[in-house]
């Protein structure tokens, strides 16, 4: 579904992605674990068009996107969830999620998106009013879900949901993405909580300074010792 | 005249005046709420409006001294702000979209060569010429002279024609403004562009059209203020940007650059210490007053009345 080969990405001189390569099949829920510094946004950011890269390719469902406009990648449905959700904090959870939904042509269907939205994220109907800069970050984080899935997206990129949430908030997030996943979305995951990232994962890369050292089956990678000493604590 | 009445006729200019003023605040504030732009040449960009409001009353056939058409008075307003929207976007598509990228301060030159490029870009026009140009002035247009009849009637106040013109004009465009960025797709795009533009791109906001709306709106507002002050003096000239604009610039600072409602509040301030100013103090000390409360502002509360205290994103 998503295939990216030798991509090369850098920032002025620094030289952020070397020779980056690697897949992600429908249906699955493919990691990306690295630590600060990795290389793991910038990889999400060349993905979804905000970075130009210098060489290498990006396709999606057969389809080249490598300087493709962002907008028009979201239309092909890939969404991503970015990076301290950045949701659109002076406007209201609804106008977020209508923001979400920007690329919809389809009208008559929109009305039964906001409702799967509202069932997965109960707490987003609640403040349906509100602006989205008064929730807490828990919330945060389920409207920058919710606003990326209103694009009805084939393939969801997340980058770090589980950033700055409590244990019990990192859990509902992480099988809320099961959820997702099941109900049909592929999904691109980039954490840094790799425990908890493998334990959903069907396959994961590791991204080491740009490079990715490591890849293979999520539970193989999380009983490997090199993850495990590098990754997960011990 | 008593005092009441000499203090309410001052605010009833200030208040005309100011509408003028909120109107071209708006573009200003707008377009830095998206790009972080101070557009220096958006005080052109109403002269641009003036003159297309101008050609289009003095056009075959009319009175060039005067309006008594409420129609033709509506087409000027009507062609005079698709003309310099039609200007914004084509300034914004081929002088500034290229420095997106670039450090702010190349952006801001650029805006400062646009502006120079437009006044004397309309001095050596042949139609249009270095020389003030008498514009019509409002006359015989009944509805309008019969309100300000009224009211002088009842309360002692002398409201003129054009000054009801402004109120009007002014409450209608930002009513329409009001709608247009609250309650429209567009306009739910400009708000979130402005806050994060890289995340409204993520969901597949088209980024460059909504910047180009933005100023095509701005570069609007600015032309039917343009003929609203063309009306006033009554005349058209190259320059005739310049001062309104950098009140106006004032005005959005006043109320809190990127604030939409602190732009109208900033608008309506200027315009009242002004003619305060010029009614119960002097009228050479107006302009002073003006840049002396940019002065105080920048010193107290660079934010502004309504601006929030952000951080620049980077
Ligand atoms: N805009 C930028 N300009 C210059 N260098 C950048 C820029 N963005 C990222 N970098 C550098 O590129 C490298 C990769 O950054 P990136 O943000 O992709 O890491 P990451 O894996 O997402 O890290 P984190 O887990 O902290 O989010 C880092 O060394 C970073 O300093
Ligand atoms: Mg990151």
């Amino acid at each position: 579904m998503l295939k990216i080969e030798g991509l090369n990405v850098f920032y002025g001189t620094i030289h952020a992605l070397h020779d980056i390569n690697f897949e992600v099949n429908e249906g699955e829920i493919v990691t990306l674990i690295g630590a600060n510094g990795a290389g793991k946004t910038t990889t999400l950011h060349s993905i979804s068009g905000l970075i130009e890269p210098k060489t290498g390719s990006i396709s999606f469902m057969g389809s080249p996107i490598t300087g493709v406009a962002a907008n028009k990648i979201v239309k092909m449905g890939l969404c991503q969830v970015p990076e301290g959700r950045r949701i659109f904090a002076n406007l209201s959870v609804l106008e977020n999620l209508e923001m979400g939904a920007y690329t919809r042509n389809d009208k008559h269907n929109l009305k039964d998106d906001y409702e799967v939205v509202f069932t997965r994220f109960p707490r987003l109907k609640e403040r349906i009013k509100q602006i989205a800069g008064t929730l807490s970050g828990g919330e945060q984080q389920m409207l920058a879900m919710g606003r990326a899935l209103m694009s009805r997206p084939k393939l969801l990129l997340l980058d770090e949901p589980s950033m700055g949430l409590a244990p019990l908030l990192v859990k509902e997030i992480f099988s809320i993405i099961q959820d997702i996943n099941k109900a049909g979305t592929t999904v691109l995951l980039v954490e840094q909580n790799a425990n908890m990232a493998l334990s959903i994962a069907t396959r994961a890369y590791v991204l080491e300074t740009g490079h990715i050292v490591l890849s293979g089956d999520a539970k193989e990678l999380a009983a490997s010792e090199e993850v495990r000493k590098a990754y997960l604590g011990g | 005249m008593n005092f009441m009445q000499e203090f309410g006729q001052q605010m009833v200019n200030g208040i005309a005046l100011g509408s003028v003023y909120a109107l071209i605040a708006l573009g200003y504030t707008m377009v830095y709420g998206i790009v972080k732009l101070i557009n220096f040449a958006h005080g052109d960009i109403l002269m641009v409006g003036a003159f297309a409001g101008f050609f289009v009353l003095t056009a075959n056939g009319q009175d060039p001294s005067k309006i008594s058409n409420p129609l033709m008075l509506v087409l000027a307003f009507i062609i005079a702000m698709a003309v310099s929207a039609l200007f914004g976007v084509i300034i914004e598509k081929t002088c500034y979209k290229p420095l997106r990228k670039a450090p702010k301060i190349n952006l801001l030159i650029t805006a400062i060569g646009v502006s120079i490029v437009l006044e004397n870009g309309a001095r050596v026009i042949p139609w249009i010429g270095p020389n003030p140009k008498q514009f019509p002035v409002l006359k015989d247009i009944p509805i309008i002279d019969g309100i300000s009849q009224m009211i002088k009637a009842q309360t002692g106040v002398f409201i003129s024609p054009v000054q009801i013109l402004s109120f009007i004009i002014a409450i209608l465009l930002m009513l329409m403004l009001f709608y247009i960025v609250n309650f429209t797709k567009t306009g739910k795009a400009m708000r979130a562009a402005s806050y994060d533009m890289g995340a409204a791109q993520l969901m597949g906001i088209n980024v460059d059209n909504i910047i180009s709306v933005t100023f095509a709106i701005g570069a609007a507002l600015a032309a039917a203020a343009g003929i609203l002050f063309a009306l006033n003096y009554p005349q058209v000239e190259p320059y005739m940007g310049i001062m309104p604009g950098l009140k106006a610039f004032v005005a959005a600072v006043l109320g809190g650059i990127g604030s939409i409602p602190g732009a109208m509040l900033g608008g309506f301030i200027m315009g009242i210490a002004e003619t305060l100013t010029k009614g119960f103090i002097s009228s050479k000390l107006a302009d002073a007053v003006a840049f002396g409360i940019l002065i105080i502002i920048l010193v107290i509360k660079p934010s502004g009345i309504l601006g929030k205290n952000t951080r620049e994103k980077v």
